[in-house]
């Protein structure tokens, strides 16, 4: 794919959780080397020489998803960080007027003081100082701004604003560039749409040739067909007695409620407040009823799951040591065994549970943390988005897994981005920020319902 | 081959390795007269470094920000306390041996209160609470110096089969660490919480019940050797906690125990602590002075931990 | 709607309060201390604990820690002692030197990606190995000059107490108010954005802890000022003192929240808290224990104030 970007335009990025608008960002910004192609500014061929340090020289400016301010230092300091050619005597005032100027400029009216310190601002005001740094010239000038989700935390009057402001950049000469979900301010303020799918660009046009059904239709794939365990499904749902009740930290939402032997399924676009709901059932917070013990199976592994010194063994382990107990001591042999044991039933591909669990790859230590959660004694299994970055391979025998053991009267919460793992659910939830917007039973649901619901109708 | 490979891997080898090759040296040194007094010298008090040690050890095994700064303050409280409650009679041998137990485990509870409550790094909690127990150590102790009941400095002298007891009896306590940090749900548990907090709870690690546990564990196995080396001493000094802050993290680090957490070893805190101390003999026979001893402990201290690091992925 | 008394300007105002408490009960119990004179020696010990509290925070800016600054500040001591008296060109060239490793062991911690906590536990027994090398027993001279200026009696304001706002301005006006000094404050608060920015942290790091050695030898210096001799335990308590006297300062452990005015006004309350028991003619044994309570109740009212905050 080629994607060429004009001088006076904006240009949108939409698709999917995972269709690589982030990735496409983070080589634009210098942050990741391109494993092949070849990035061009002005007919000079730059591949290869972009840095995130001189990304700014050649004119690309971007604003993160995760912020990249300082807390610790105030508006005017932060601004100073990223220029630094303001120096010298009266530094400060420089850049109180450069971040104050733009932030005038961008979001009339919007109140923060220059010398507030960062961390004393709420994320939207911290939004709108990033971006108006992102803006701010002082030596080189601002040629293309990637703006990721720039309206996510900006109320709608912010957002308006900021718009707005794009679009007169873009008329005096400025490129931009869009990703957003809100295919409404997407239809409005750029020139061309670039949909996105598996990393590549499905669909690319003027932003007038699209409307939102057309949007919806080039980000989802091919049209499925109904399965056959709609029926099924459903008795569940009528018979089984609820062990899961939870409600999301958003006020104005649907409750969420699982059966005995339910696989449901939390959807949306990621982020929405769908793992905060699993950990609070993992908690028992309150608000939550829970009806048996909880295991989770962790969705980043880094972060929230594996222990990187341990082998496979002690990492299958962990979540069921009691089992093991012989009198004060735990069994290792029998530890060992078990793990052995759940190596064969779940395939992990190691000859020895006694190697390191790094020794594994991202797909087998994933199984081996299914391998904990089923392997505990725990009835209630909530899984945090599970398959990311997992071979299909993989994702077939572990779909195939969790059916068996929803058959055995296990409760799976399952959290997934994926859209084809949802066709394994029961029932689904649709989560947008922080709140549950739908509640699907099995033969209702369609790629095109959940895509709906995701995206804010309005707008 | 197999074997002496997987010896190799060992990380509490080179602390032993260490030892070895000072009291070898030394020995040589002294042509081999007395060798066996300097080892028994050794284990004497390395004995009391290990002792603490243990403790620091599971503290340290919780992860980044876990230390005990409030060890020599503890240590001094309890040893103040019970040799004064003692005072000299060998029938209060154990209600002393009690008391100093029950003012560490106190100084732990504390400890932890305070990490809990005030939400601060449990090195600036033990900070803080240290400063107030050094206090009560020397209000308690008026600078007096109350002489331990003779039995029981006797007992802290003696040898059976020409082994020290209290080294037998703190080889025990080691053997029990051991258990307690491989074979015990506990034991998961802490380096479980050393390799990853967040994953350790979302595994059902029951993780503030453990790490309360530790603290109190690391502040009552202090008390116990501010008691024993009180009646080691003839009683209880305000400073004789001292040197055990910054040496009870130094044997920690060199026994081979990670000092980011989530790895720790039991076998290497008797054989960082015999090397330290057998340095310091090996350095004293050779002539050298305190100042070239002190240099030699730090230059070592972070040779092991520049050798033991893997270079730019700390998390 | 700053509020006058909103939770930020509260926390903001918690070090000078708790200070000025402490004085207001130190002058009613013992109004002689209201003096020149007496403030002359109430506070004299306070100017070596500032500057090595101001070494600390440099250390603390970048989210790491010194347990070796006690050590460094009594070879320091040392060093001025006997060197820097006898052969003045031998003595600054060593101190110069320290200042160099200091610069060193940030670079190394930094590039080895090594706990900075157990590199500086190390060097805590190198420093006082070397203090013991250079004076094994305790002794010494104090430079004149060095004496002299120590001993300054200006008219009006007792010498401590310019000191210590000249420390605390001159601090204050390059980390927090100069371009530069931004810049390294950030490397504390996001590493990651700064490199973004292309700003070198390695160079940052050093800058930092060579900051931290140049500080630790003014209060060396400062120290030997005073006592007129030295020996090699003379500072060691200063490792823990000024951890504590950054944190009482309003400092925080990460994330690059340090304030040199916090941090001098926090060293002071530290000292005085230890003579405030000997002025309340209690028991004089509770002088470090009053430093570790003040040091507690200090931080629980932070807690109290950041929740008053959140409920905001």
């Amino acid at each position: 794919m080629t994607l060429e970007l004009h001088p006076g335009e904006c240009l949108s990025l939409v698709g999917h959780n995972g269709a690589g608008k982030s990735t496409l960002m983070n080589v634009l910004s210098g942050n990741l080397a391109p494993d092949k192609g070849r990035i061009e500014v002005a007919g000079v061929d730059i591949t290869g020489c972009l840095t995130p340090q001189n990304a700014t020289a050649h004119g690309v400016r971007c604003v993160f998803q995760e912020l990249s301010l300082c807390p610790n230092l105030t508006v005017a300091e932060n601004a100073r960080i990223s220029h630094p050619s303001i120096s010298g005597i009266g530094w400060r005032g420089d850049a109180r007027r450069l971040i104050g100027d733009k932030l005038d400029e961008v979001f009339p009216g919007h109140g923060i003081p220059a010398d507030d310190m960062v961390s004393d601002l709420s994320i939207a005001r911290r939004q709108m100082v990033e971006i108006a740094r992102a803006f701010a010239v002082t030596t080189a000038e601002a040629r293309v701004v990637i703006l990721d989700e720039p309206t996510s935390s900006l109320d709608t009057v912010a957002a308006k604003k900021l718009l707005d402001h794009v679009r007169s950049y873009v008329r005096s000469g400025g490129t931009c560039v869009l990703i957003s979900h809100l295919l409404g301010e997407v239809l409005d303020t750029s020139d061309r749409i670039a949909v996105m799918r598996d990393g590549g660009i499905v669909a690319l046009d003027r932003a007038s040739a699209f409307d939102r059904n057309s949007l919806v239709k080039a980000m989802g794939s091919v049209v499925e067909a109904v399965t056959d365990r709609a029926a099924e499904a459903a008795a569940v749902r009528d018979t089984a007695p609820v062990v899961v009740q939870a409600t999301p930290g958003a006020s104005r939402s649907s409750v969420l409620a699982a059966h005995r032997g339910e696989v449901v399924g939390l959807a949306g676009l990621s982020g929405q407040g769908q793992t905060e709901l699993l950990v609070r059932v993992f908690d028992r917070a309150p608000g939550t009823t829970v009806d048996g013990e909880v295991a989770l199976v962790a969705g980043d592994r880094q972060i929230d799951g594996i222990f990187p010194l341990w082998s496979i063994a002690e990492n299958i382990s962990i979540g069921s040591l009691r089992t093991f107990l012989k009198g004060m001591f735990l069994d290792r042999a029998a530890a060992r065994d078990f793990a052995d044991s759940w190596r064969d039933r779940i395939g992990i591909r190691t000859p020895n549970v006694d190697n390191s669990i790094l020794s594994l790859s991202g797909g087998n230590q994933q199984k081996a943390l299914f391998a904990r959660a089923l392997a505990s004694p725990a009835q209630i299994i909530v899984m945090d988005d599970p398959m990311r970055g997992v071979d299909i391979g993989t994702k077939q025998e572990v779909y195939e897994m969790i059916r068996e053991e929803a058959a055995k009267g296990r409760t799976f919460l399952w959290y997934t981005t994926e859209m084809d793992e949802l066709r394994n659910c029961d029932h689904v939830y649709v989560f947008r920020e922080g709140a549950i917007v739908a509640d699907l039973r099995r033969s209702d649901m369609s790629e095109e319902r959940v895509l709906r619901a995701s995206f804010r109708a309005d707008a | 081959m197999n074997m002496i490979a997987a010896m190799f891997r060992q990380p509490w080898l080179w602390a032993w390795l260490g030892a070895l090759a000072a009291w070898l040296a030394t020995s040589a040194f002294i042509g081999g007269k007395g060798s066996g007094e300097v080892m028994s010298a050794a284990m004497t008090f390395g004995a009391f470094f290990v002792i603490v040690a243990l403790g620091q050890m599971f503290v340290i095994t919780l992860g980044p920000g876990n230390v005990d700064l409030s060890i020599p303050a503890c240590m001094t409280l309890a040893g103040t306390v019970s040799m004064k409650a003692m005072d000299g009679a060998a029938t209060m041998i154990p209600v002393g041996l009690a008391l100093a137990l029950l003012v560490g485990a106190g100084i732990g509870v504390l400890n932890y209160a305070l990490i809990r409550l005030l939400r601060i790094p449990p090195i600036i909690a033990t900070l803080s609470s240290s400063f107030v127990f050094q206090s009560a150590a020397i209000w308690w102790n008026r600078g007096l110096r109350v002489k331990p009941p003779e039995a029981l400095a006797d007992l802290m002298t003696a040898k059976l089969g020409g082994m020290p007891v209290i080294a037998l009896f703190v080889i025990l306590l080691t053997i029990a660490g051991h258990l307690l940090l491989s074979r015990t749900i506990y034991g998961r548990g802490v380096v479980a919480i050393g390799q990853n907090m967040r994953a350790a709870r979302l595994a059902g690690v029951k993780t503030e019940r453990i790490r309360a546990t530790t603290y109190i564990m690391c502040a009552t196995l202090a008390g116990l050797c501010g008691y024993l080396l009180a009646a080691f001493s003839g009683g209880a000094a305000l400073n004789m906690g001292e040197e055990y802050l910054l040496s009870s993290i130094a044997v920690v680090v060199i026994g081979g125990t990670s000092v980011a957490g989530g790895f720790a070893n039991v076998p290497g805190l008797w054989g960082a602590s015999l090397f330290l101390f057998l340095l310091v003999t090996m350095l004293n026979t050779f002539g050298a002075g305190a100042g070239i001893r002190l240099v030699m402990t730090g230059l070592i201290i972070i040779g092991v931990i520049v050798a033991a690091s893997g270079g730019r992925n700390r998390t | 709607m700053s509020g006058f008394f909103s939770p930020r300007l509260l926390r903001n105002l918690l070090p000078p309060l708790s200070l000025a408490a402490l004085l207001v009960a130190i002058f009613v119990l013992q109004p002689r201390t209201m003096s020149y004179f007496g403030l002359n020696l109430l506070l004299n010990l306070a100017i070596p604990i500032t500057l090595a509290t101001i070494a600390q925070m440099f250390i603390l800016c970048v989210n790491e820690l010194d347990l070796s600054i006690g050590g460094f500040v009594s070879l320091v001591a040392c060093i001025v002692a006997t060197w820097l008296h006898d052969t003045p060109l031998l003595g600054i060239a060593a101190l110069a030197g320290l200042i160099a490793v200091y610069a060193a062991l940030g670079a190394l911690i930094h590039l080895r990606n090594l706990p900075s906590i157990v590199v500086t536990l190390g060097m805590s027994f190198v420093w006082l190995g070397l203090a013991v090398l250079v004076l094994p027993t305790p002794g010494g001279t104090a430079p004149e000059y060095v004496r002299t200026l120590m001993t300054l009696k200006p008219a009006y304001v007792p010498f401590p107490i310019i000191a210590s706002v000249v420390i605390a301005l001159v601090v204050h006006i390059f980390l927090m108010r100069s371009a530069w000094g931004t810049v390294l404050r950030g490397a504390g608060g996001n590493p990651r954005s700064l490199e973004r920015a292309g700003w070198s942290i390695l160079k940052i790091k050093m800058t930092m802890f060579a900051l931290a050695g140049f500080f630790g030898v003014l209060s060396g210096i400062a120290l030997v000022g005073l006592t007129t001799s030295a020996d090699a335990n003379i500072a060691l308590r200063y490792t823990l003192l000024s951890i504590a006297g950054v944190i009482l300062g309003g400092g925080e452990f990460v994330g690059g929240r340090i304030s040199p005015i916090g941090a001098v006004i926090g060293a002071v309350t530290l000292t005085l808290a230890g003579s405030f028991l000997s002025f309340l003619r209690l028991n004089p044994d509770w002088q470090i224990g009053a430093q570790g309570a003040i040091l507690i109740i200090v931080l629980a009212l932070r807690v109290l104030v950041s929740r008053a905050e959140k409920r905001q």
